[in-house]
């Protein structure tokens, strides 16, 4: 097995070996399968809440595993999301420029972050600031895309319509000869789910990884990182764009999933959702987060639908729950409590065996 | 023998306070040097200034002979200074391996990695508990917890700020030994300390601070004939 195929199983993530590999494997391929069985509104459901989970793992990568509380993930969302509508709107889906679209949308949150980032990292922001100061960015996002109301906020032939939101944007499409694949229905979702066990991969090597015993180090003891020996805002900054990209993928996959961005996806509401889920789920874990925000999202939904309307107090509840009684996230509680039975099982059953004979 | 660590003229002021008023230091490649002085001498503010936490108000630090004076913390620490904090400075969250390979890392890969990892895991006589979480040790090991970070970056200099710190008699002289046998192995060592049976343990050559100057310096012998150093620091010794 390659070095950096071995970093999948590590200190830095729950869940190792084959009994775990054989459950990811078994509900990947089970999930990959569900468009043959399930109807087609199910499949745009499932779609919908992994959507999310980027921009949640980014999260977790940037607060979880690194310390750094960003309250503002969805100035990303929305910035890419709107990046998207504007340049597919413009160049139509002909060719390969809704994949241009894709790629320049996920540039752009690149470019945000760093330039954020290196004046809160490199000009000394710590702590809660980080916190203040992202919310304060995607509320200011917010503000401004709410006036865009007017006839004259059009870029190219994309108007930005304000709190209206901005819709018919076209989506994914690859030349195929005669009739162009077009990621709709089941083809996005099985784009989707691809990323989303790519990116859960990729993430678990990387937080395995010498770079992601630095971040733990840094989040633990920022001082004790440095007089190691390590630039601690060079990796400050890299987790916040790495987190940061994330979030901006979600933005496209949300807006090509509805075809259809609003201001209020970078709102006060939409920005404390991705911590209600990674803090409910175990901010220090990626699975852990994954899971938390495709139950929460699916939770929110469900009880949205059956008109339920304080579904956002729920999340608030399960939130204050969580925190008061389980405060390392709900997943990872369970899982150490499962462990820790089991290692108490391990360890006294040879008792049991030798004292018959005694 | 050439310097390897020389400040000149450092001066480090906080509002009108002079915590380090021209301190004039010169450590030898190889030694084994104490820092003494009353609470407030500004020794722990001497490693801060050293290790770059502060910038100085007035003066130059030299290493290997560069100029280090303004150069970021890490690449001091890069360039093979270290140090082991006044607090315990360590990953409590994180088991006592994974605290080590996090200080490993930066010079080691691999087999070499594992390898100097037992070796400080014994040196440190913390084999047994490497899968504890550093909080659930006792205070002197984590003391010999961060030494052994500390001596993992490999470092030319080494600065240890009070290591016996909250330890029993026996964990001191034990500790005593380890950096007598650090030293033996030709890194060159700064302690802080207060503990004078600690000091005349380790140390050849004893440095007096007071008021952020040089009071006094020479072997431990002379210092405590020193009738002034006596006064303001020993005590009836």
């Amino acid at each position: 097995m390659p070095r950096w195929l071995a970093l999948l199983d590590g200190p830095q993530t729950l869940g190792r070996g084959p009994a775990f590999w054989s459950v990811f494997g078994v509900i990947a391929v089970a999930t990959a399968l569900l468009p043959t069985f399930v109807n087609a509104f199910a499949i745009t459901n499932l779609t919908y809440f992994l959507v999310w989970v980027f921009m949640a793992l980014g999260l977790s990568l940037i607060w979880g595993y690194s310390g750094i509380l960003s309250f503002g993930q969805t100035a990303f969302f929305g910035l890419a999301g709107y990046a998207y509508g504007v340049i597919s709107i413009n160049l139509g889906d002909a060719g390969l420029w809704t994949w241009f679209a894709l790629l320049v949308s996920l540039i752009l949150p690149i470019v945000l972050a760093v330039v954020l980032g290196y004046f809160m990292f490199y000009g000394g922001v710590r702590d809660v600031f980080v916190g203040i100061v992202t919310l304060s960015i995607t509320l200011v996002f917010e503000t401004f895309m709410a006036q865009t109301a007017g006839p004259e906020w059009t870029i190219g032939s994309a108007r930005l319509n304000g709190f209206n939101g901005m819709s018919n944007m076209p989506p994914l499409t690859f030349p195929w000869g005669e009739s162009p694949i077009i990621f709709d229905g089941p083809a996005f979702f099985w784009l989707v789910l691809a990323l989303v066990v790519v990116v859960y991969l990729g993430l678990r090597i990387l937080v395995n990884s010498r770079f992601g015993n630095v971040l733990v180090a840094i989040r633990e003891n920022p001082d004790r990182a440095e007089m190691l020996g390590y630039n601690v805002r060079l990796y400050q900054l890299l987790v916040f764009v790495i987190g940061s990209v994330l979030a901006g993928m979600s933005g496209v996959l949300y807006t090509l999933w509805g075809s259809y961005i609003t201001p209020s996806s970078m709102g006060l509401t939409a920005a404390a959702l991705p911590i209600i889920w990674v803090a409910a789920g175990g901010r220090k874990d990626l699975t852990a987060t994954l899971l938390a925000t495709v139950l929460l999202t699916w939770l929110s939904q469900q009880l949205a639908v059956k008109g339920n309307q304080y579904a956002l107090i729920w999340m608030g509840a399960i939130l204050l729950v969580v925190v008061l009684f389980a405060p390392e996230g709900l997943f990872v509680t369970l899982w150490k409590k499962l462990r820790g039975r089991k290692r108490t099982r391990q360890a006294t059953a040879p008792k049991a065996v030798s004292s018959p004979s005694a | 023998m050439a310097a390897i660590l020389q400040t000149r003229g450092l001066k480090k002021y906080f509002g009108g306070l002079y915590a380090i008023n021209g301190v004039d230091l010169s450590i030898e490649e190889g030694e084994l040097r104490c820092l003494i002085g009353p609470n407030g001498a500004g020794k722990s503010t001497l490693f801060k200034l050293i290790l770059g936490s502060y910038e100085p108000s007035e003066g130059t630090i030299l290493f290997k002979g560069d100029d280090i004076t303004s150069l970021r913390p890490h690449l001091r620490v890069q360039r093979g200074l270290s140090i082991k904090f006044q607090v315990p400075g360590i990953f409590l969250a994180l088991p006592v391996e994974q605290n080590l390979r996090i200080a490993l890392q930066r010079a080691f890969r691999g087999a070499a990695l594992e390898q100097e990892l037992e070796r400080l895991l014994a040196l440190i006589d913390l084999e047994h508990q490497r899968s504890e979480l550093a909080t659930n040790l006792s205070h002197g090991q984590q003391q010999w917890l961060e030494i052994a970070m500390a001596v993992a970056l490999q470092p030319a200099v080494l600065l240890l700020d009070e290591p016996t710190a909250g330890m029993s008699p026996e964990e001191t002289f034990k500790t005593g030994e380890l950096v007598k046998k650090l030293n033996a192995s030709g890194m060159t060592i700064v302690v802080i300390e207060h503990d004078m049976a600690f000091v005349r343990q380790i140390a050849k050559r004893v440095t007096v601070l007071h008021f952020g100057q040089v009071f006094d310096e020479g072997s431990l012998d002379d210092i405590v004939r020193n009738e002034d150093v006596v006064r303001i620091y020993l005590g009836k010794v």
